[in-house]
């Protein structure tokens, strides 16, 4: 049997179109837009002005507070202007923006591809290079690496667990740099261990990746302490604490963190992210992003520089579709829908994935028959139907009560309503008006 | 570039509608359909038709003129009541009265409530319930089986006699032995069959369980009621059973005889008047098998199974309030 979360969930089709895909690389765009707030926390603080020079790998913005990040220019060329731009999210934000001249890195970044399996860094210096380096969760929550390796005081991690099920529809990012990247992966495994202090480490896949399955497990053997463990297709399974129930049978508490329950979780793409900042001193600036949809007509994965327009993907993959309905960032359960394709690849872009017409409209809502269902696959044990009316009708105490703020936005309910109702909208409503009155009770 | 659509995940929607799974439904009870016409011919088909069809035209006009809502008969949730409410009635009941059911299910237990997702009561069986209460003679006055053949042409003039339940009653009263009394019942193998007294769609217990399957395959609902109420059937007249076998009847005769199997698979399991966690549904399966054996046991009516639910109907608010389902996540010691 192969283990999995016991609780709820559901199977959308798959739709991995790229499995077969070798990463390549895109080439430069002219001009990249980048950012300033890429990650969850505070936005980091430009230390760039207009008509700077800049190298690939040079810090452009610095971390402003432990749970923020330091942004680097993945490009060479001259700062054209510092403005406010709209991002994924489709608000303006600040944004450096970076006219590329040539390709020039900085010199401390060892550009050599060759593997290098041996370190001897200790602890804090793993964490500082983490942390010079820019390094947020890159499964798409983004939140700064470096704060998850630091446990609370009195909390001890007792196993580190990589994310490697990548259990939304269509992505396959992380399914070729497990396949292109798998000894790379198990020495930034390594180094995580060696910075929190743990001699266990296990590698979650998704039992719908066979061929990363056996290749990962045949390289783990000489690695000691870290070993691989295929998980059911059912999603969310990469969903953090899903993951964490799946391998060590224990529940992170409501309102708790994953080490509350001795568990750190991340991503494959974020391990080998920390694998280049330690052992090449390369920051953070480009990753794999999954460009793909039924009606594009190259679909592939490629390696992008942050800051690139999505645009420049999609003419890589062949074009924009004639159908084009929907352009989302990341999968189709949890992505963000972009309103533009001038919108820039970010630290968190997993994929880009173009969806026709006819699937990007909601259905008609129906009334609810409470049929259950969307209490049997919520994975977190609530009640969407009922957390829905109470957030219609701003019965917000309540909402509390019923443990809205527990919901992980997987998009299960949602996603299995006969009625096609939009159980997920009003959800987050109710969070948001759940955390309002938290913090207003906090100020009292 | 045509505008781009934006709205928030998920952006995939699963392929569950309300039409499938009423259909569904619909087509699990087949096997049922076929029996009923098998053993109660042209009565049978007389009374589904008429069933169903005015269930569709109540609510087709209720909808339109009381609710002023959209059309709502093609989800097949009225066609599906009409056709319970017929397997709930017996193949010689006049038209008028299945028609002044299908108002009561329809209008007043459905539609009063606001409509579909929004009653408290099963419709079919509130349909039933009146005309049980209204009507006792006509609603249970019970055609014998017989092959097709033998009436194809029999309505209301057909011969009648009771449900092995009544005559279980009947006899318990009269102070006569349930030993002597089940000898001359219909053989189990009969029973699972459907060659025996009753409602139209409550007589064949294997084409009630083939329908099972069909919904657990489909996962149009989950085991948790079903097996509660039956199971609690079993272990309690088992009990009863075994403590005065000349007083009580076997456990087997009470889930193949009545509406127990018809109500356990098809009826309980209704999605609006049933509770939404699964623990909350086996209590209500759990109490629904208990009632329908006090009821059927000690009440004054031979048959409890349609008086169970609606009783538990009555408290699935309740249920649904104190029977969360158990949330995600260690408690943290404080």
């Amino acid at each position: 049997m192969l283990k999995t979360f016991p609780k709820g969930g559901v199977h959308p089709p798959e739709n991995k179109l790229t499995p077969d895909k070798k990463i390549e690389i895109l080439s430069l765009p002219k001009q990249v837009t980048i950012p300033i707030a890429q990650h969850i926390g505070a936005p980091a603080k430009i230390i760039v002005s207009k008509k700077d020079k800049v190298k690939v790998g040079q810090v452009i913005a610095e971390s402003s507070g432990f749970v923020s990040a330091n942004i680097h220019s993945s490009v060479s060329g001259t700062v054209f202007k510092i403005d406010n731009i709209a991002d994924a999210s489709g608000y303006k934000k600040s944004a450096v923006i970076i006219n590329v001249e040539e390709d020039e890195w900085d010199e401390n970044i060892n550009r050599d591809t060759g593997l290098i399996k041996d370190f001897s860094f200790d602890k804090n210096e793993i964490l500082k290079k983490i942390q010079d380096a820019g390094i947020v969760g890159l499964g798409g929550a983004t939140f700064p690496t470096h704060v998850k390796l630091i446990p609370p005081k009195g909390m001890k991690a007792e196993v580190l667990i990589v994310n490697g099920v990548e259990c939304e529809p269509y992505l396959t990012a992380d399914h070729r740099l497990m396949l292109e990247k798998g000894e790379e992966i198990l020495v930034g495994t390594k180094i995580l261990m060696k910075a929190l202090e743990v001699n266990k480490a296990v590698i979650g896949i998704e039992n719908n990746k066979p061929d990363v399955i056996s290749y990962m497990n045949k390289l783990s053997e000489e690695y000691e302490g870290i070993s691989v463990t295929a998980l059911k297709v059912q999603y969310p399974q990469g969903g953090e604490k899903q993951l964490i129930k799946a391998v060590t049978r224990r529940e992170v508490p409501s309102g708790g963190l994953p080490i509350a329950v001795g568990a750190v979780v991340h991503n494959v793409g974020t391990v080998f992210a920390v694998y280049e900042a330690v052992q090449k001193n390369k920051p953070l600036f480009e990753r794999v992003v999954t460009i793909t949809g039924k009606s594009v007509s190259e679909p592939k994965n490629l390696l992008v520089r942050t800051g690139t327009p999505i645009r420049m993907l999609i003419e890589a993959a062949g074009g924009l579709p004639e159908d084009t309905g929907k352009i989302i960032s990341g999968g189709p359960m949890m992505g963000k829908a972009l309103n533009s394709t001038e919108v820039t690849v970010t630290k968190g872009t997993s994929g880009i994935l173009i969806l026709p017409k006819e699937e990007s409209k909601r259905r008609e809502i129906k009334p609810c028959i409470r049929c259950a269902k969307c209490v049997g696959v919520c994975p977190m044990g609530l009640e969407p139907f009922l957390l829905m009316t109470l957030a219609e009708k701003a019965l917000i105490e309540r909402s509390e009560k019923e443990d809205v703020l527990d919901c992980i936005e997987c998009g299960s309910c949602s996603y299995t309503c006969p009625s096609d109702r939009p159980l997920l909208d009003y959800i987050r409503l109710g969070k948001s008006a759940v955390g309002a009155m938290r913090r207003a009770r906090s100020v009292k | 570039m045509s505008k781009l659509i934006v709205s928030l995940s998920p952006h995939q929607l699963g392929t569950n509608s309300v039409k499938k799974l009423m259909y569904g439904v619909l087509i699990a009870l087949l096997p049922t359909l076929f029996v009923s016409v098998w053993y109660f011919g042209l009565g049978a088909i007389i009374v589904i038709i008429t069933s169903v069809l005015s269930c569709l035209l109540f609510e087709y006009l209720l909808t339109k003129f009381v609710l002023k809502k959209p059309s709502t008969i093609t989800d097949g949730s009225a066609a599906l009541t009409g056709l319970l409410l017929a397997f709930n009635l017996p193949s010689n009941l006049p038209i008028w009265l299945v028609i002044i059911g299908a108002f009561v299910a329809i209008g007043i237990a459905k539609i009063s409530f606001g409509g579909l997702g929004n009653n408290l009561f099963n419709p079919a069986l509130a349909g039933r319930v009146f005309l049980l209460i209204s009507w006792p003679v006509q609603m249970t006055s019970w055609p014998k089986p017989s092959a097709i053949s033998d009436h194809l042409l029999g309505y209301t003039d057909v011969t009648t006699g009771a449900t092995p339940l009544g005559v279980l009653a009947e006899g318990v009263r009269n102070g006569e032995a349930v030993t002597k009394l089940t000898s001359q019942m219909p053989d189990f193998v009969q029973m699972l069959l459907g060659n025996t007294g009753g409602s139209l769609g409550e007589v064949g217990a294997v084409a009630i369980l083939i329908g099972l399957v069909y919904l657990l395959m489909k996962k149009i609902i989950s085991w948790h009621i079903p097996v509660s109420i039956i199971g609690t059937v079993a272990v309690f007249t088992g009990i009863l059973w075994f403590v005065n076998p000349e007083k009580f009847a076997d456990p087997i005769f009470h889930l193949l005889s009545g509406g127990l199997l018809l109500g356990a698979v098809f009826m309980a399991t209704d999605y609006v008047t049933s509770p939404m966690s699964k623990r909350g549904m086996i209590l209500y399966g759990v109490f629904i098998g208990l009632l329908t054996i006090i009821i059927r046991v000690w009440g004054a009516f031979p048959e409890g199974v349609s008086f169970a639910i609606l009783i538990m109907n009555a408290f699935v608010p309740l249920i649904n309030m104190y029977m969360k389902p158990k949330r995600f996540g260690e408690k943290i010691k404080k």
